[in-house]
């Protein structure tokens, strides 16, 4: 593009930024789309049930959605790199479990300290995935699923079948996950913060924008200098540490932990991603998309228990929504291909 | 677990040189490399009868093969499909859930008044269709299977709930209940793995002796070159997926008998332990490479492993999960280890040469 204006002033240039303005404007409206379809399905149920719009409603719906938000928040830095990170339920367990046994039997300990302990923890956990990954070279898909049941057999192994009750936690701790600070509860406060943080660093940073030339094109993002394994271990310590975060969150939310503590939680976030535009294949997609995805999917669980409908449709809907959102972004894609092979090719002749 | 992820290393090592040794003959070495997979299987089954024995003097007889392989049918009967469509480089995540939604099916119709015979049937047919669907959506459409299994995984197992809700069937009939416990004809061999070995049987032929099999190979190895060849890549790949539908919704049927209960929460995470068994077979994820054979020790492996562990009084069986899963690591990682301390010093050896030249 830089040599282009040598050749035809003028033209090519404004082929550019055309281009770049379709990019731009799909990538908007994918995540207009989670948007649209969020205020529509709140509307529907609103109408049926006005009782879903009430503040005790929509506070339990934020609240639930907030967990899964920072956790594919991490996943979408993994997934970005054409990785995946199976192991995010376990290590919420890990977490989980950590946070309330160190606080339960250290009462006097400050609770700041047990998230430090937890993302450290996390980080750790992430930290031996990327470092099979980039230095053993093994597919992130098998090293995932094989700590995912690491980590969840040490999670069993600790606990030997405790639990850790909420009497025993302190109540500055649970208040995380229950009180509001001018009336949005503190649990949304630490998703919209961590959501953000993650979401500027991975779009206006250079690390970020290097996630995203690795996930496309791994040798292109290498022949450009990109210290790739570096920056998928970067990816990797991240997304450990966020479900670190994650699981300290789930123990100050529901205060009752044992070692299956996120089970299958790996599943709904990387869905969650999927769902808000984060290619599965790589080099696509946002953290503040996955984010959406996580309220979208936590919004129909909370509506469909509103209109009553049964319970057991919920799992069927969320798979289905997930496929359609596939098939949506590859219907895109190949439009948004086709027309640029147009132009290109106008632009030839 | 020191004792058995000790002998690993050597034994590659040991099976490396011959291998690099003959770099000219492409197929040559695939064949030593899959060879010395097979046998580092066998020697960790002999480590696990072993270790297992010494754990407990029960764990080499027939009752305990019995059992353990009782428990493990289900998880093995879908592996054989599995292995093809993760040779064709694709994956298949939904199996459990398939198989879930069959037992949910089997109950409900029961609860019609069906016969089984009529049941068993229908319910393989509804596997071959939900792998109908995840065919389509792969082949037709082009989205990656990974995301079509994670999404059909939540589909069909909400599917299950939905025909059966949290109700459990537990009066089928016994002459079908009793064939899917019992063993074969007075021996110890269980009915079920007799099936699981015609099974195998035919997989393999399937894979190892078809054209059919060798387009598999060849699609999972480059699919652009496959198809540039004239092979039918969406036609091959579309029938794994169905085979995979229906051999899970066929485990489906047989765990549903074997416990006398249908119900929709039934084999939750058996596709990850399915998975960890055609891997830890030698089978490569990226697809083109792996055998029946292999994925058939690798069954062995695990549940022996398992049945080790269970008879165990002092070992806890939260162990099973680690060492699952660290064998899954280490039958990947592994061979990337002693790969790349073969070119290191095959590189060494080179410079050596060079040098007083």
């Amino acid at each position: 593009m830089s040599a282009a204006p040598a050749s035809a002033p003028g033209s090519p240039p404004a082929e550019g930024a055309q281009a770049r303005r379709l990019t731009e404007f799909i990538f908007r409206i994918r995540e207009l789309g989670i948007v649209i379809a969020l205020v529509a399905l709140i509307l529907v149920t609103a109408i049926l049930e006005p009782r879903f719009v009430e503040a005790d409603s929509l506070r339990n719906l934020a609240l639930n959605a907030s967990i899964f938000a920072i956790l594919a928040a991490g996943q979408t830095l993994v997934i970005i790199t054409r990785n995946v990170d199976l192991s995010v339920g376990s290590v919420v367990g890990l977490s989980a479990f950590m946070a309330g046994d160190v606080l339960s039997s250290h009462p006097g300990l400050p609770w700041p300290f047990v998230f430090v302990l937890g993302m450290a923890l996390g980080a750790a956990c992430g930290l031996l995935n990327g470092v099979l990954v980039t230095l053993g070279q093994v597919p992130a898909l098998v090293v995932t699923l094989g700590t995912l049941y690491v980590y969840r057999g040490l999670a069993f192994l600790w606990t030997s079948g405790r639990q850790v009750n909420a009497e025993t936690l302190p109540d500055s701790f649970l208040g995380l996950g229950t009180d509001s600070i001018l009336g949005v509860p503190i649990l949304v406060l630490i998703a919209l913060v961590v959501v953000l943080v993650v979401g500027q660093w991975l779009r206006d940073y250079r690390a970020g924008r290097e996630l995203y030339a690795i996930g496309s094109n791994p040798e292109g993002a290498r022949l450009a200098g990109v210290r790739s394994d570096r920056r998928v271990l970067t990816a990797f310590v991240l997304a450990g540490a966020l479900a670190g975060l994650g699981g300290v969150l789930f123990t100050a939310r529901f205060g009752t932990v044992d070692a299956t503590a996120g089970t299958g939680y790996e599943l709904t976030v990387i869905a969650a991603a999927v769902v808000g535009g984060v290619a599965i294949f790589g080099g696509t997609g946002s953290v503040y998309g996955a984010a959406l995805g996580a309220l979208l999917l936590g919004t129909i669980t909370s509506s469909l228990i509103v209109l009553r409908v049964e319970a057991f449709w919920q799992q069927a809907a969320i798979g289905a929504l997930l496929l359609l959102a596939i098939a949506f972004d590859r219907l895109v894609g190949l439009r948004v291909d086709a027309r640029l092979r147009r132009r290109s090719a106008r632009r030839a002749g | 677990m020191p004792a058995d992820s000790a002998p690993p290393a050597p034994s590659t090592a040991a099976a490396r040189p011959p291998a690099d040794a003959a770099p000219e003959g492409g197929s040559a070495r695939l064949r030593a490399v899959a060879g010395s997979w097979e046998a580092l299987l066998v020697g960790l089954l002999v480590v696990t009868a072993i270790v297992g024995q010494a754990i407990s003097s029960e764990f080499l007889t027939t009752d305990s093969f019995t059992t353990g392989s009782l428990d493990f049918s289900e998880v093995a009967l879908m592996a054989l499909p599995l292995t093809l469509v993760i040779v064709s480089a694709e994956i298949d995540l939904s199996v459990a859930s398939v198989l879930a939604l069959s037992s949910a099916l089997m109950g409900y119709l029961w609860n019609q008044g069906l016969p089984l015979e009529l049941i068993m049937p229908l319910c393989i047919v509804l596997g071959a269709l939900c792998g109908a669907f995840n065919g389509v959506l792969v082949t037709w459409l082009g989205l990656p299977s990974l995301a079509v299994t994670i999404g059909t995984l939540a589909l069909f197992r909400g599917l299950a709930f939905v025909v059966i809700g949290d109700d459990s069937v537990t009066d089928f009939a016994a002459t079908w209940t009793d064939r899917a416990f019992g063993n074969f004809a007075g021996t110890f061999i269980p009915n079920t793995m007799v099936l699981f070995a015609i099974l195998a049987v035919a997989f393999g032929i399937l894979l190892h002796a078809t054209p059919f099999g060798r387009s598999v190979y060849a699609i999972g190895a480059n699919e652009e070159a496959a198809r540039f060849a004239g092979l039918p890549v969406r036609r091959v790949k579309l029938i794994l997926f169905v085979l995979s539908g229906a051999v899970a919704a066929l485990a489906g049927v047989v765990i549903s008998l074997r416990n006398s209960t249908a119900a929709a929460n039934v084999g939750q995470g058996f596709e990850l332990t399915a998975i960890t068994a055609v891997l830890l077979g030698g089978v490569s994820i990226f697809g083109g490479r792996g055998t029946i054979g292999g994925v058939i020790l690798a069954l062995l492996l695990l549940g022996g492993i398992q049945k080790a562990l269970t008879l165990s009084e002092s070992i806890s069986s939260y162990w099973i999960q680690i060492v699952t899963g660290t064998l899954l690591i280490g039958a990947v990682l592994g061979p990337n280890i002693a790969r790349r301390v073969g070119e290191a010093r095959r590189r060494h050896a080179h410079h050596q040469q060079e040098g007083p030249a």
